[in-house]
Parts: C-alpha cells; structure tokens; sequence
C-alpha cells in the first residue's frame, strides 16, 4: 500500500512486523519508549536488556542494525548537550585523565545517552517498518484528533507537487539567465516563493471545493474498516511485555 | 417495491414525467468585485442527454458549474437536478446527483492511494463496509484503473489521473456527470482513451436502464464536443447564445467566430 511514497526511514519488506496492522505498532512503540524512560538511570544493564529486545525485532524485520544506526545519527545534536553536563555539573567530582567531572552530571549524561538514543532507535523501527500513509491510517483509527490527521494526510499527498512547482519555477527562471551568487541577487527567487505560495493557497482552495462536492463535511470518513485481530495485538504487545518486566527488575536493582 | 399484476403489461402503467437531470433558470451572479459571471442563464438537460457547453475562457462556464451542486450561490434565478432544488436544506443529496469532474485531477485527488480516494464521496454520502469496498471495484472497472487502485495518484500519468478522477464522481452514482474541460492536458491516446470511457457509461447506461447517464460537458475542445455530444450550448459573456446539435453549431464559421470559438486547422463541417 501506498507504492512510491517511499522515504528515507522506510525500508520495503514483506516481514511479520512489516506486515502488522500501523495501530498495534503505534502503540507497542509508544509502550516501549515508555518502559524505556521508566527505567532508572543506574540499572545499567536492563537498559541493554531493552536493546535486546529491539535486536530481536530488528532480527525478525529483517532490518540491518548499520542501516538503523547510520539513520540514528539524527540524535548527535542532542547528545552534544549530554556531553556538556559532566564539566557543568555539581560536586562530587570523580578524577579522569585530569579533568574534574562531576558524578550527577554523568549520571545524568548517561540518563539522557541511553534513554534518547533507545527512544530513537525504537522510533526508526517503526518509521522502517511503516509506510507514511499506513502510519497516518493507523493515527486515524487511534482516534488521534482528526484535523491533525487530515492535515498531514494532505501534506503528505501535496508536498512532492509543491516542490516539482518549486522545481519547475526554478528551472524557468534559471532558464532565462537567472543566475543568483550573492544575497543581494536573490530578489527574484523571494519574489518566486511568494508566487509559489499563492499558488499553493489557491490549489488549497480548489482541492477544499472539489472534496466539498463528493460530500465533504469537515470529518474524514472511514474508508478502510478492517480492525487488527487479537493474535496481531499480542504480536505486537510481546516485546512490550519483555520491556515492562525489564523496568520491573530495574527497579528491584536499583 | 411493487409487483406488477400479471394482467397489466409491464411499462404500460403512466409513468410519472421524469424530471429534468439539470433545469436552470434564469440564473445570474455577480462575483463580489461587481463582475457579473452570469447574466440570467437557462439550461434544461434531460436524463440521458449528453450537451457539451461551449464557449471562450471567461464566459462563465466554471461559474455555472460552481452553481450547479450550490457552493457558489446568492444570485437570481433557479436550479433544480432532477426535481430537487439546490438549496441549503438538501446540498448534500445535491451534491450526490451532480458529479463534477474537476479540470486538474491534482485539485480532486487528494487521498494517498486511488482506492481510498474513490472511497471518499460514497463514505461522505453514508456508504460504508461491503457497500463501499463493491461501489469502489465497480467505478474504477467503469474507468479501466482496477489495477491501480493501491497508488499513489502522483505516480499516475496524467491520462490515468483523469480516470481516477472521473470514477471518484462514478462512485457516487451521480444524476448527472459534469466534466471541467475534461481533454485539458491529455496526449491524443489519453484524450481518445478517455472518450472511450465516456462512451462506454453512455452504452452501458443505454444496457440497464434504457438511458445513458446525463452528462454536461465544459470545454473548447470542438471535436471532443462533436464526438461526445449530440447537443451543444455556446455560452458567451455570461449568457446562452446559440442551443442546437453540436454539429449545426460547429459547421456555423460565422457563429463560432462570433464567440471567440474555431475549430483547430484542417478541420470542416459541412
């Protein structure tokens, strides 16, 4: 479903998590970032037990742990904080390799590394695993607000017009000598993007009186009505199972 | 549903006088700048009348088509589709009998996949569960883009767009069609492809039910006109000029010239 909204997240597979209903890995993946988060910081070792159990996943999508890792670099900025709070943190300081850091700073550092990171990682498996469309369909039978659906339903279908607009736009003023170098030559490529958003409300309005004529009343109907059976919610709930008995034992550890 | 007793002959009972598929009168609007689109319009399409509206860009034929499932309204004048007035009380089964087909697909297809877009109009109009999923299958069989119907319509060519688009209105089982320019855009096979369609719902309609479905046609494609349309309109600077069969009107030069019409080079009616 949904052939050629293909995105850099999204890696095509026929896998059983592939095939899940969107909705059940909606919301095993929300669990799991919250098992993750509900972990604390000093049991070490549960936090590699949830990275297991991501492993296991990966396994049975068939999705290689490089492919999931190059894309998670998207987390570095974040990290660049983390690394911040060991130098600025409060006493006690620990001595390592002569610098003073400070113990609840990399205690928190490390709160933020791991859980952020495997709050990522959980994200990218899903992303890998679902299609967009699928993603907003399974948002919609959540009962997630509906405006907000729509909204990204529409951005979804119109973004690639905008930007082949854009594009065409582009060409034709590159095509009649329009060469911008500096900041002070890039008047005509502004007055561009107004015109290209003109020309996107304008569409906005034609698309809004075309849907009013097949019956548009505000909602979106539903057009697909096939709810996930049982079996597929208690696939898609085990590792959430693994994962809360994980924060369980992390409790009792720490 | 009644019976018919075996001593009275089916069809022979006096049927109620059908309604017109589309009656306008007297209809006039004036856009808020004071530009006046339609200056007192009257049209009657029977059921299974197929008329393409002609005329020059500018002479009000997208207005009229606005006007015709009631989202521009607020002039004089009246229009009814098969005997039920367009007015707020009733827009939604309006908007069920007149199914228009907008000039660029782009604007009407808007649903991630061909299918769920089809889905659309019939889900608004309370069609749901197997109801739907047959309505679906049915409109885009009528179209020939059964195979597609899990794309996405930006992976279409623009031919196929068109055809999606005309089924998302099929789905609905419209009173009658109405087409924005429906050959704008398209590569002669697409353009020739889509009129094979079109003649198609006419034949089949012709099958089952004795009659064609309705169809107002909008456009400056002359031929296109001639080939789908036995009646032709020419609308011009907001008002009905010339009503009479297309090919009548197209072997009039002096008529057409008049009303910034022609048809292309190399072509002549006799």
């Amino acid at each position: 479903m949904g052939a050629g909204h293909a995105h850099p997240l999204y890696l095509p597979g026929v896998s059983p998590v592939h095939r899940l209903p969107a909705e059940v890995k909606v919301v095993a993946a929300l669990l799991l970032a919250i098992c993750v988060v509900a972990t604390p910081r000093e049991a070490f070792s549960v936090f590699a037990g949830h990275l297991v159990v991501l492993a296991v996943i990966w396994t049975a999508a068939r999705i290689p742990p490089l492919w999931i890792l190059r894309r998670s670099v998207i987390e570095l900025p974040f990290v660049v904080l983390a690394v911040l709070l060991p130098i600025t943190g409060p006493p006690p300081t620990i001595d390592w390799l002569g610098f003073a850091l400070s113990e609840p700073g990399l205690l928190g550092a490390w709160n933020i590394l791991v859980k952020g990171t495997l709050g990522v990682l959980i994200s990218l498996t899903l992303a890998a695993t679902t299609p967009l469309p699928d993603l907003l369909l399974g948002l919609q039978r959540l009962r997630a607000p509906a405006l907000v659906v729509t909204i990204a339903t529409l951005m979804l279908r119109y973004v690639d017009l905008i930007v082949a607009e854009a594009r065409r736009m582009r060409l034709a003023r590159l095509a009649r000598g329009h060469d911008p170098r500096f900041l002070w030559q890039t008047g005509a490529t502004a007055r561009g993007v107004g015109a290209l958003f003109l020309r996107t409300y304008e569409r906005g309005e034609r698309v809004h009186l075309a849907m009013l004529s097949r019956g548009f009343t505000g909602a979106m109907p539903r057009t697909v009505d096939d709810a996930p059976t049982r079996r597929q919610w208690a696939a898609g709930l085990t590792p959430v199972a693994a994962a809360v008995l994980l924060a369980a034992a992390g409790w009792n550890l720490a | 549903m009644t019976v018919p007793r075996a001593d009275v002959p089916v069809g022979s009972a006096p049927a109620a006088p059908t309604p017109p598929s589309l009656d306008v009168a007297g209809l006039t609007f004036a856009y808020p700048d004071g530009h006046k689109a339609l200056r007192g319009i009257d049209l009657r399409v029977e059921p299974g009348e197929r008329v393409a509206l002609l005329g020059p860009n500018g002479a009000g034929k997208t207005t009229l088509v606005l006007h015709l499932n009631g989202i521009l309204r607020g002039g004089a004048g009246r229009v009814t589709v098969a005997g039920l007035d367009v007015a707020p009380a009733h827009l939604r089964e309006i908007r069920r009998r007149v199914g228009i087909v907008f000039q660029d697909p782009d604007d009407q297809l808007f649903m991630p996949t061909v299918a769920e877009d089809v889905a659309f109009g019939p889900a608004n109009f309370g069609v749901t569960g197997p109801a739907l999923r047959e309505r679906v299958a049915a409109a885009l069989a009528a179209v020939g883009m059964d195979a597609h119907r899990d794309r996405s319509p930006l992976h279409l060519s623009g031919g196929q767009r068109r055809r999606v688009a005309l089924a998302t209105v099929l789905a609905c089982r419209p009173e009658i069609l109405v087409l924005d320019e429906p050959s704008s855009n398209l590569d002669p096979v697409a353009r020739r492809e889509l009129a094979e369609v079109l003649l198609a719902l006419r034949d089949r309609g012709l099958q089952d039910r004795g009659l064609g479905t309705s169809m107002l046609m909008v456009t400056h494609d002359l031929p296109y006109a001639l080939q789908l349309c036995p009646r032709s309109v020419i609308l011009d600077d907001g008002v009905a000029v010339a009503d009479g069969p297309t090919r009548e009107l197209l072997a009039d030069p002096a008529l057409l010239a008049r009303h910034r019409l022609e048809l292309p080079f190399g072509f002549h009616l006799s």
